[in-house]
C-alpha cells in the first residue's frame, strides 16, 4: 500500500513537473508579493499577488467611473514592490498627495501620458517588457483578450508586476468587466461606510474588496480597511454587522 | 560714408569697431546649428552667408517654402535679419539672397538664367577692383557680361570673371564642402549592390550602431541626438534623428530607438549608403557596476523612457511637490530623468486621490459658518452627508495673485451614505464676504 502511495505520488510530482514545464513558467522563478492578510493570501495561489503577472482592478459602483479607490488600492501594492513604476494614463487626474500617503514616494513613479488609448496599451507592454521595475500601471477603458494575452507573456517574461485599473466613462460601459481577459486576479473595489469614530468625524476608510476572478484559485469577498501610510491593507474588524455600525454613526447637527 | 560724417548727420551716434574674427566665429557657429536642423551638407560662405545643399532635405521641414520661410523666421526670433533664396546653383542663389526685396525666393529648376541676368555685377563674387574696372566699361548688370565675348574679358581680367559666370549658370559645377564639426563621430556603409528590404536595413544599422558605440567609446562620448542618413541610389536622402534623455553608448538601446522607425525608410529603388553620425554628444565616463555583494540595483529606467519618448503621442514626466497650501498649486511635473527630489507632501490630512480638473459648483444645505454640509447635489444627485471632518482652512497666496489677499477656502470632507467620500470647499470663510462668494464646490474624490 505504502509502496502505491509511493509510486503515485512520485508519478504526480513528474505529472506537475512536465506541465509546469508546458506553461513555460518552470525555469523562472515566480514570486507572490503577499498582502499580510491571511485571509486575503489563503485565496491567492501562492500566498500572494503573483509578480510577473498581469492583475485587473476597477472600482464598483461611480469607482468605475472615477477610479480613485482602485488607484490607491494599486497605489498601496506599487508602494510595496521596490524599485521604479511606470504610470500610463490617458487623462492625468491623480492627485499624487494621496498616492504619497500610501507609501508611494514621486520621486519613484514616471507617469507617460498618452493621447490614446492605444499608445497606453503599447508603453504599457514596453514597460513590462522592460524588466526590472517594481510595478507597471496602466489605466484602461477597453482590455481586449488578445492585448491582454501579450501583457500577461510580456509580464511573464520579464517578472514585472502588471497592473490595470479598469476607468470607464460611463456607469452602462462598465459592464465589459464581466469579458474575460488572461490577467491572473481581477478585483473589483468599492467604497464603504467609514470605520466608526466615537467622536463626530470620518474614519478609516473602507472598501469592499471583490477578488471576482483569481486563476488556479478561488474568489472570495473581504471587507477591507483602505491602505494605511505603507501601503498595506487590514481585514475590517467588524465586517459582519454593516447594519449595525450604520446605526452607531453619528448624526451631524 | 566717412565715420565723421555719418556723426554729424546723426546726434549721438555709437561707433563700434568691426570684428571680422567675432563675426567668422559666430557664422560658424550658425553654419553648425544649421547642419543639426536643415541639412546634412551645410557650409560657410563667409562672409555673411550660409550655404546649404538642400535637395532631398527639405521635406523634412514641409517643403522648400515652408523651410525657407521657417528659417528667416526663426532668425527672426533670434533678432537676425535673414534673407534666403533657393536656386539651381550656389553662385545664382548667392546673388538673388543678397539683391532681392523680399526675405525669400524660389527659383523654379531651369530658370536661372533668366532671373540671374537684371543682377547688378557685384552679386557675382568678383574682387571689388574688377568690378569697379567693369563698371567703367559700361557693363552693369549680369546678363551685359555674360552676353559679351570671353576671350577680350579674360585678356583683360583673368579666368576670374569666366569662372564665376559658368558657375551662376550653372556650366561649372561648384561642389559644397560640407562643415563638419571637428569631434562629429560618423559611421558609413557604402554598398556595392543597393539594398532595399527592411531586414537587411535592420541588420546593417545594428552593424552602424554598433561600430558608432565603439567610436564613442575611444572617446569617452555618447550620443544625445543621432541621425541616421539614407542615401538612396536615385540620389535622395531620407533621415532618422534619435534623441536620448541621457548620453548614450549602449549598443542594444540605440539600436532599439532606430529598429522602431526603420518601417518608416522608404528605400525606392535602393539604398547605396547608410550613415550614422552622432550629432550631438555629451562626455561619457565610464562608472563601475555595483558587485554581486550588493544585492539591490536600482534599474536605469532611462533607455525606456527614450523609447517611449521617441515614439511621439506620450509626454513622460515625473511629479514633485510644491511648497503651496493650494491643491492645484501644490504638485508640479518635472523630466522623468531630474534628479530624485526627496521631498514629499505633508501627510497628515487627507487628500483625495482623483482631483477635479476645475472644482465644479454644487448646491449645498449647510450651516454656516463652520458646519459641514447636511446634503449637497452634485451632478444631478442629492447626496446626504452621513459623517464630515473640517474645516480644514486655506488661505490665499496674497505673495502670487494680490486678488488672493485675503481669500479663504474651507475644505471638509463628506462621506454619503453608501460611504462615498468627497472633498467639498465653501469659498470664503462663512462670515466675511470679503473672503469669498461663500459658494460649495467639490475638488476631488476620495478613495
Amino acid at each position: 500500500m505504502t509502496i502505491a502511495a509511493a509510486s503515485s505520488n512520485t508519478v504526480l510530482n513528474e505529472l506537475r513537473e512536465k506541465i509546469a514545464s508546458l506553461e513555460g513558467t518552470g525555469s523562472r522563478i515566480r514570486t507572490v508579493l503577499p498582502f499580510g492578510v491571511g485571509e486575503i493570501d489563503a485565496r491567492l495561489p501562492g500566498g500572494g499577488l503573483a509578480y510577473g503577472a498581469l492583475h485587473e482592478v476597477a472600482g464598483g459602483g461611480n469607482g468605475a467611473i472615477d477610479g480613485a479607490a482602485a488607484a490607491l488600492f494599486i497605489g498601496g501594492i506599487a508602494a510595496r514592490t521596490t524599485g521604479k513604476v511606470i504610470w500610463c494614463l490617458t487623462r492625468f487626474d491623480l492627485f499624487f498627495p494621496a498616492l504619497a500617503q500610501v507609501g508611494l514616494h514621486p520621486d519613484r513613479v514616471i507617469f507617460v501620458e498618452c493621447d490614446k488609448e492605444e499608445t497606453v496599451l503599447a508603453s504599457f507592454e514596453e514597460a513590462l517588457r522592460y524588466g526590472g521595475l517594481g510595478a507597471v500601471v496602466a489605466e484602461l477603458v477597453r482590455l481586449p483578450m488578445t492585448a491582454s494575452r501579450r501583457l500577461q507573456l510580456a509580464a511573464e517574461q520579464s517578472g514585472t508586476m502588471g497592473l490595470v485599473i479598469r476607468r470607464w466613462r460611463r456607469q452602462t460601459e462598465a459592464s465589459d468587466f464581466g469579458m474575460p481577459t488572461a490577467a491572473a486576479t481581477r478585483w473589483r473595489i468599492s467604497v464603504l461606510p467609514s470605520e466608526p469614530l466615537p467622536v463626530p468625524g470620518v474614519g478609516r476608510a473602507r472598501w469592499l474588496a471583490e477578488l471576482m476572478r483569481v486563476r488556479a484559485g478561488e474568489g472570495g469577498e473581504f471587507i477591507i480597511g483602505a491602505c494605511d501610510g505603507k501601503g498595506r491593507i487590514c481585514l475590517s474588524s467588524d465586517t459582519a454587522d454593516r447594519q449595525d455600525q450604520a446605526s452607531r454613526s453619528f448624526a451631524l447637527s | 560714408m566717412p565715420a565723421a560724417k555719418a556723426q554729424a548727420l546723426f546726434q549721438g551716434l555709437v561707433m563700434i569697431d568691426a570684428d571680422p574674427s567675432a563675426d567668422i566665429a559666430a557664422l560658424q557657429r550658425l553654419t553648425l546649428w544649421a547642419l543639426s536642423q536643415y541639412s546634412p551638407v551645410v557650409a560657410m560662405d563667409p562672409p555673411d552667408g550660409i550655404v546649404m545643399d538642400t535637395e532631398g532635405a527639405d521635406h523634412l521641414q514641409g517643403g522648400e517654402a515652408l523651410m525657407l520661410s521657417g528659417l528667416v523666421n526663426r532668425f527672426r526670433g533670434r533678432g537676425l535679419a535673414a534673407r534666403a533664396a533657393i536656386a539651381d546653383t550656389w553662385g545664382a542663389a548667392h546673388a538673388l539672397a543678397r539683391s532681392i526685396d523680399c526675405e525669400t525666393i524660389i527659383v523654379p529648376p531651369g530658370e536661372t538664367a533668366n532671373v540671374v541676368s537684371r543682377l547688378p555685377l557685384p552679386s557675382l563674387r568678383l574682387p571689388a577692383d574688377i568690378v569697379k574696372s567693369l563698371h567703367t566699361l559700361g557693363f552693369a548688370t549680369v546678363g551685359d557680361l555674360a552676353t559679351t565675348p570671353r576671350a577680350p574679358l579674360t585678356l583683360r581680367f583673368g579666368p576670374e570673371v569666366g569662372r564665376r559666370l559658368d558657375q551662376m549658370f550653372g556650366q561649372l559645377a561648384e561642389p559644397i564642402d560640407p562643415i563638419r564639426p571637428s569631434q562629429l563621430v560618423e559611421v558609413r556603409k557604402l554598398f556595392a549592390e543597393p539594398i532595399g528590404a527592411p531586414e537587411t536595413i535592420e541588420k546593417y544599422v545594428g552593424r552602424l550602431v554598433r561600430k558608432l558605440c565603439l567610436e564613442l567609446e575611444k572617446r569617452g562620448l555618447g550620443a544625445r541626438r543621432a541621425d541616421l542618413i539614407v542615401h538612396r541610389v536615385d540620389n535622395t536622402i531620407q533621415a532618422l534623428r534619435a534623441g536620448t534623455a541621457k548620453p548614450a553608448r549602449d549598443v542594444v538601446w540605440l539600436t532599439k530607438l532606430f529598429r522602431d522607425r526603420i518601417e518608416r525608410i522608404e528605400p525606392g529603388f535602393g539604398i547605396e549608403k547608410l550613415s550614422l553620425a552622432a550629432t550631438l554628444v555629451e562626455p561619457l565616463v565610464d562608472i563601475q557596476s555595483a558587485s554581486s555583494l550588493i544585492e539591490e540595483q536600482a534599474t536605469d529606467v532611462t533607455p525606456l523612457i527614450d523609447v517611449l519618448g521617441n515614439r511621439g503621442g506620450q509626454r513622460i514626466f515625473r511629479v514633485a511637490p510644491v511648497a503651496s497650501d493650494v491643491p492645484e498649486r501644490s504638485v508640479q511635473r518635472i523630466a522623468p530623468t531630474a534628479e530624485e527630489v526627496g521631498a514629499n507632501w505633508p501627510l497628515h490630512w487627507p487628500r483625495p486621490s482623483r482631483l477635479l480638473a476645475r472644482p465644479e459648483a454644487i448646491e449645498v444645505i449647510a450651516l454656516m459658518p463652520d458646519h459641514p454640509p447636511v446634503s449637497f447635489t452634485w451632478r444631478g444627485k442629492r447626496r446626504r452627508v452621513k459623517r464630515a471632518d473640517g474645516p480644514e482652512r486655506i488661505f490665499g497666496e496674497w505673495w502670487q495673485r494680490s486678488c488672493e489677499w485675503i481669500a479663504v477656502r474651507d475644505y471638509f470632507v463628506v462621506e454619503d451614505d453608501a460611504g462615498e467620500r468627497f472633498w467639498v470647499f465653501r469659498s470664503g470663510d462663512g462670515v466675511d464676504a470679503e473672503t469669498g462668494s461663500h459658494k460649495w464646490f467639490l475638488h476631488g474624490v476620495f478613495a
